[in-house]
């Protein structure tokens, strides 16, 4: 023990902060490496996004006028692998590396240099994936769902699609079991699970998710190698494989993953609107079981995306009923926020209105989620720009809101500056009106009939899809005011007096200075002080 | 669980300082993917895919040293070792759902896919329309004979049946080691671990034996339509944990031999037990669907 | 304490904004285009209802869907905007605190969802059971993806058909091709053979793919089925006796450069003018093969 106690003696007068570029390249700091994942993700939202900006020009009018249709069909795999993979993944690592700590009393993640390490592979991932834009061939044109065996007609990007993915997937997985161990293990005396924030509980769901189903794709793209190189037969007829057995693996990892994307996007809002409401969360345990009966059902429900494909009747319909079940939890959610603002005293800052946002527009996206699921109905709308609508209004107005509302929320506790909350709320009124001129009108299209992963349409469809594209520049072009905000928060924001930015904010985060102390809580937090964050 | 681990000795979780490891095994991944991506897509000679393993090696190497190092020095409390635990158990979950992967397309494979080709249920007409002279059975190189007109399957009977032995024996010994480490007989855990590990090597070796088996006697082979696919890519991936598990055991038994670990404090020792454990339950998973059945 | 100074103010000028853009963008052509609806698209806002008992059903469950996802939006956004209205700080509402949970409540809005969604679950169930029996076909067609285009067989009658997209079509929809879309007729959904069915006949389509996966839709119909290589989908049609006519559809998976340009047109006429048509196609298929065989 006396050893012991001379290493701590040694390593707790450390409180310095390493400087240059040793800081961030052998970082195992939280929150150094919270922030490298949120610039990442920040790098990626734009490059992802300019991908969508070149598929909603080249889709501005009919004919062809800007890429040849090869590229068309990679611009929308790139889009779809970077936006998923390289901005919203990354973005809620970022946050729960930022705040779980934070939140839960702990002094770091359990694991911080497997922390470094899971950042660190996915700059290397995503490197590998864009400069498969420069090899012959270009890049991967299949979708982001990689069904062969359309994927396995690629040409050299092939093995860096396959490799991108595999870094990907081990980057998610050690960063999920991190926060696994950090969330079982860290928490400080006092702090149980049933008084843990919702963001906390929610991450601590969708880490359980990463583990189970990221192995899975990465099983699923092997089998894809093998078929490609070594002569395999998983998804060829002929040798007794079967190309649908492809989808039903992919999807098994599929489908959690989209909740992987939304589920810290729950805890967020749960954190954000009782602080503006000021008042406690309504239903907070039925909002933990609904969160896990979630996560439960989104692994029995991956068939939903494969209605088309010539399942048996029985298949169909335990699909379809699985599937619309997850509607009853998600409602609870829905309702108990609602019942949040109930009664309350609501102000409307930038991380609130970015929360009523996703409110609205998320419900939306659920709601034509629901429709999907009636299996004959999705015969129609299947692979068509109402599901491209469905997605991206829980997606972007559902998961990329949420991160947004959660920057505006924390932004002043990292930084321990405020931003220019007018030009952060311009940034909201843009980004939600145009987010429904881009894509309110793609569920017309959808149900008109125009196919999704297409270069050109017919002319039925100019339209809207030129109203569309409006939309999307418009959205795009303010999306630019988001790190600009940032950067002059950083810079030159005003410094935030006390501990605590918003008045109504509860949780241990907002017990400490702002900005946040390099080493988080070096001694646990008071009861006091755990008790006045858990009030519901 | 979480409120009695504080401890006063918990306010000092230890957050170790940067460490170069991390980004060099980013790099040595990176190295390893592009070399085989290099390699795959035909951009230089079998040499590109040599400096990743290297590097990586070398990372394993230096990170291993690294913690070995800490860990003598007693550092990590029993907090910290609780979270390492609690990584392993997670990591190998993780491993278990990658195998699942594998299981899913057999089972796929053998009740949905293969009785289709052959004329069964919701998609039967494919039989008739594409594969009219296909019959379903496994095992079966699928309607189009891939990878060669005959091919004997691989028997449970054989090498298999020695192996399962063998996997089963060495659970056994690596329990027994880990009783003799907490009782303190070292002399007793050095002969069980050194036992296990050679046994997880027979291993290797046997089913090194049995794949050459395959290759020239019964024309079974990874190209071998789904059977072989299945086969190989199942007993490829389990082997290759074996592989790795007993270089591990191996690794803790030279630090065995150093006199590292305490009766109370031995992560590495357990950690390499679990994930020993998990590698002989994959197998007789694999035992049952693969041989067997 | 921060609080916000704008609040939602922008949101409403930009809301009459965008309403006043769409509506100036939309007049104009909906005017226009009234009476030649091939070219405008503002007014395709819904599902067809189709030709097709399916399609028909099809229609009435996606309503159902929508209707109902109306109005619990009508009711649950309703209630935030009377909290967001009435509710507010800057108009001195105080936050009843002790409202934090109610079992009552939480076990209403948890039963009640699940009611609803048994109510739409039953008619969807029953459409699909109907989309299902392909038994007791009239007439099998085989049909079979391929990039990019469809090969047709008529089971059992010598006749096939390959159908590919128009020759007009495709030298618009090259890059810069200077050639205006709008002047291609059905630009993009035009085929140089189109497959010829009867009208008032259950026809049975027995789908396949032979390069990669591809899916055959026509809205229509109210079917979408994909094209697996290596194995054969079912599915089925009635167009109603009284609604000859052509219909359009496109393949619905992503299979390649060409997944765009992989229309599918179906030619109904009445079960006389089919038997005619198939006759003749018979007649010269046979011819051509002699021709091949003679020379
Ligand atoms: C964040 C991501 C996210 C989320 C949360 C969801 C949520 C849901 N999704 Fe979505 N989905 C995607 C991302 C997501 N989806 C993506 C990316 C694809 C396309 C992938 C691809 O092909 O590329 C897709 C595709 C997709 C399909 C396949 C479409 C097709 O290709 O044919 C289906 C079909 O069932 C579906 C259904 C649902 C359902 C039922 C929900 C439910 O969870 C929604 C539940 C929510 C609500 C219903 C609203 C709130 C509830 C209430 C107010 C309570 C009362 C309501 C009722 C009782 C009606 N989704
Ligand atoms: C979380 C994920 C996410 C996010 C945030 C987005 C955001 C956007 N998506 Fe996304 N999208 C997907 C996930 C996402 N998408 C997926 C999974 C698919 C399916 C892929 C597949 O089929 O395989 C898809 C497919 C998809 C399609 C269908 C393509 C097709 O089927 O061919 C379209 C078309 O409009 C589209 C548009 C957009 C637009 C305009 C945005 C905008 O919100 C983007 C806004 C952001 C920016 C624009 C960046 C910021 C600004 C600049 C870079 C400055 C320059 C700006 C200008 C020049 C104006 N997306
Ligand atoms: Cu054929 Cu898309
Ligand atoms: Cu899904």
């Amino acid at each position: 023990m006396a050893e012991t106690t001379h290493a701590h003696a040694e390593h707790d007068d450390h409180d310095h902060k390493p400087h240059g570029w040793r800081r961030w390249v052998f970082a195992t700091n939280h929150k150094d490496i919270g922030t490298m994942y949120l610039v990442f993700s920040c790098i990626m939202f734009f490059t992802g996004g300019l991908f969508a900006m070149t598929i909603r020009a080249e889709l501005f009018k009919p004919g062809l006028q800007i890429v040849d249709a090869g590229v068309f069909n990679s611009l929308t795999t790139m889009h779809g692998l970077v936006m998923i993979f390289g901005a919203i993944m990354p973005a809620w690592v970022g946050l729960a590396n930022w705040m779980i700590p934070i939140q839960i009393g702990a002094p770091d993640m359990a694991l911080p240099r497997l922390n470094n390490l899971s950042f660190w592979i996915l700059p290397f991932a995503f490197v590998l994936l864009l400069s498969s834009w420069l090899v012959p061939g270009s890049a991967p044109a299949g979708g982001w769902t990689m069904y062969p065996p359309l994927t396995l007609q690629l040409g050299a990007s092939f093995p860096m699609l396959i490799f991108a993915i595999h870094m990907m997937g081990i980057s998610s997985i050690l960063g999920a079991i991190n926060v696994v161990v950090t969330i079982m293990n860290l928490r400080a005396p006092g702090m149980t699970l049933m008084r843990m924030p919702l963001f906390v509980w929610t991450w601590l769901i969708t880490a359980f998710l990463l583990i189970a189903v990221m192995p899975v794709l990465a099983g699923a793209v092997t089998m894809m190698l093998t078929d490609h190189f070594f002569g395999t037969s998983f998804f060829n007829a002929a040798g007794g494989g079967d190309p649908v057995m492809f989808q039903h693996i992919f999807w098994f990892f599929g489908h959690p993953e989209v909740y992987i994307m939304i589920l810290p996007g729950f805890g967020v809002i749960s954190e954000i609107i009782p602080a503006f409401s000021r008042k406690p969360l309504f239903g907070y345990e039925a909002m933990v079981y609904a969160t896990a009966s979630i996560a439960f059902l989104s692994f029995i429900v991956w068939a939903h995306h494969m209605f088309t494909v010539g399942l048996p009747l029985s298949a169909l319909l335990f699909f379809m009923f699985a599937t619309m079940l997850i509607a009853v939890p998600t409602g609870v959610k829905v309702f108990n926020w609602t019942a949040t603002m109930w009664r309350g005293s609501l102000s409307f800052e930038p991380p609130m209105l970015f929360s009523l946002a996703f409110l609205f527009l998320f419900t939306i996206g659920g709601f034509s989620g629901l429709m999907l699921a009636l299996v004959p109905a999705d015969f129609q709308y299947q692979d068509t720009y109402f599901v491209v609508a469905h997605f991206h209004y829980v997606l972007v107005s559902g998961s990329a809101f949420a991160i947004m509302a959660a920057v505006y929320y924390w932004l002043p506790k990292w930084v321990g500056r405020m931003y220019d909350m007018r030009l952060a709320t311009w940034h909201f009124w843009l980004s939600a009106i145009f987010f429904n001129v881009l894509f309110f009108p793609q569920h017309f299209l959808g149900l008109a009939g125009m196919p999704r992963r297409i270069p050109d349409y017919a002319v039925q469809f100019a339209d809207w899809n030129m109203v569309s594209s409006i939309g999307g520049f418009v959205f795009g072009l303010s999306q630019l005011l988001f790190p600009y905000i940032i950067w002059k928060c950083v810079r030159s924001g005003k410094r935030v007096e006390g501990t605590r930015a918003w008045e109504g904010a509860r949780g241990l985060e907002w017990e400490l200075p702002s900005p946040a102390p390099y080493h988080s809580w070096t001694t646990p937090p008071t009861e006091a002080m755990i008790a006045r964050g858990a009030e519901h | 669980m979480a409120s009695n681990a504080h401890a006063p000795d918990s306010q000092h979780y230890y957050v170790p300082h940067g460490s170069p490891w991390p980004i060099v095994a980013a790099i040595a991944l990176f190295t390893l993917m592009w070399g085989a991506v290099a390699y795959l897509d035909n951009w230089g000679g079998a040499w590109v895919f040599l400096p990743g393993p290297l590097l990586l090696l070398f990372m394993f190497g230096g990170w291993f040293h690294t913690v070995i190092g800490e860990n003598q020095l007693g550092i990590y409390n029993t907090q910290v070792d609780r979270s390492f635990r609690m990584g392993m158990l997670w990591f190998i979950f993780s491993e278990v759902m990658f195998f699942g992967a594998f299981f899913g397309a057999l089972f796929y494979a053998r009740v949905l896919a293969v009785p289709w080709l052959g004329g069964a249920g919701a998609r039967g007409l494919t039989n008739l329309i594409l594969w009219p002279k296909y019959e379903a059975a496994w095992p079966t190189n699928g309607p189009g004979h891939v990878g060669g007109d005959s091919f004997q399957a691989m028997s449970a009977y054989g090498i298999a049946a020695i192996n399962t032995l063998i996997l089963l024996t060495s659970g056994l010994t690596v329990t027994i080691a880990h009783h003799a480490l907490r009782a303190g007989n070292r002399g007793r855990l050095k002969l069980f671990l050194a036992l296990t590990f050679v046994l997880g090597f027979c291993f290797v070796a046997l089913q090194g034996h049995e794949y050459y088996d395959a290759y020239t006697k019964l024309n079974l082979r990874l190209t071998t339509g789904i059977y072989g696919s299945t086969f190989f890519m199942l007993t490829g991936f389990h082997g290759l944990h074996v592989t790795i598990g007993a270089i591990m055991l191996l690794v803790v038994w030279l630090r065995v031999l150093r006199g590292h670990f305490t009766p109370r404090q031995h992560f590495a020792f357990e950690a390499v037990s679990w994930y020993w454990h998990f590698v002989d339950v994959v197998w007789l998973g694999l035992f049952v669907f693969v041989y067997w059945l | 304490m921060y609080r916000a100074r704008l609040g939602i103010r922008p949101g409403i000028w930009l809301g009459i904004a965008a309403l006043l853009a769409a509506a100036w963008t939309a007049s104009p052509a909906m005017a226009l285009d009234a009476d030649n609806p091939g070219s405008s698209g503002w007014r395709l806002l819904n599902l067809p209802v189709g030709v097709t008992s399916i399609s028909r059903d099809v229609y009435r469950i996606h309503m159902i869907g929508l209707w109902v996802c109306v109005a619990i939006g009508i009711l649950v956004f309703g209630v935030m905007i009377w909290s967001i209205v009435f509710h507010r700080q800057s108009s001195g509402a105080v936050a009843d605190v002790t409202l934090v949970h109610n079992t009552k409540v939480e076990i209403i809005w948890t039963t009640i969802p699940v009611l609803i969604l048994i109510g739409m679950a039953i008619p969807a169930a029953h459409g699909l059971v109907l989309i299902s029996d392909d038994s007791h076909s009239q007439l099998d067609i085989k049909v079979t993806g391929f990039q990019w285009g469809w090969h047709y067989e008529y089971v059992g009658t010598g006749v096939s058909l390959v159908s590919k997209l128009d020759a007009k079509s495709m030298a618009a929809s090259e890059l810069d091709s200077g050639i205006s879309p709008y002047s291609v007729p059905h630009y993009l959904r035009n085929v140089d053979h189109p497959l010829v069915v009867p009208v008032g006949t259950k026809i049975r389509l027995l789908i396949g793919a032979v390069d990669v996966i591809h899916s055959w839709w026509v809205p229509d119909f109210g079917i979408k089925k994909d094209a697996i290589p290596g194995y054969i989908n079912q599915s089925w049609f009635e167009v109603d006796a009284d609604k000859p006519g052509v219909y359009r559809g496109q393949c619905a998976e992503l299979c390649g450069r060409g997944h765009g340009y992989m229309p599918i047109v179906v030619d109904a006429v009445s079960k006389a003018d089919f038997q005619a048509w198939l006759k003749r196609e018979a007649a010269a298929e046979k011819a051509a093969t002699a021709r091949a065989s003679s020379s």
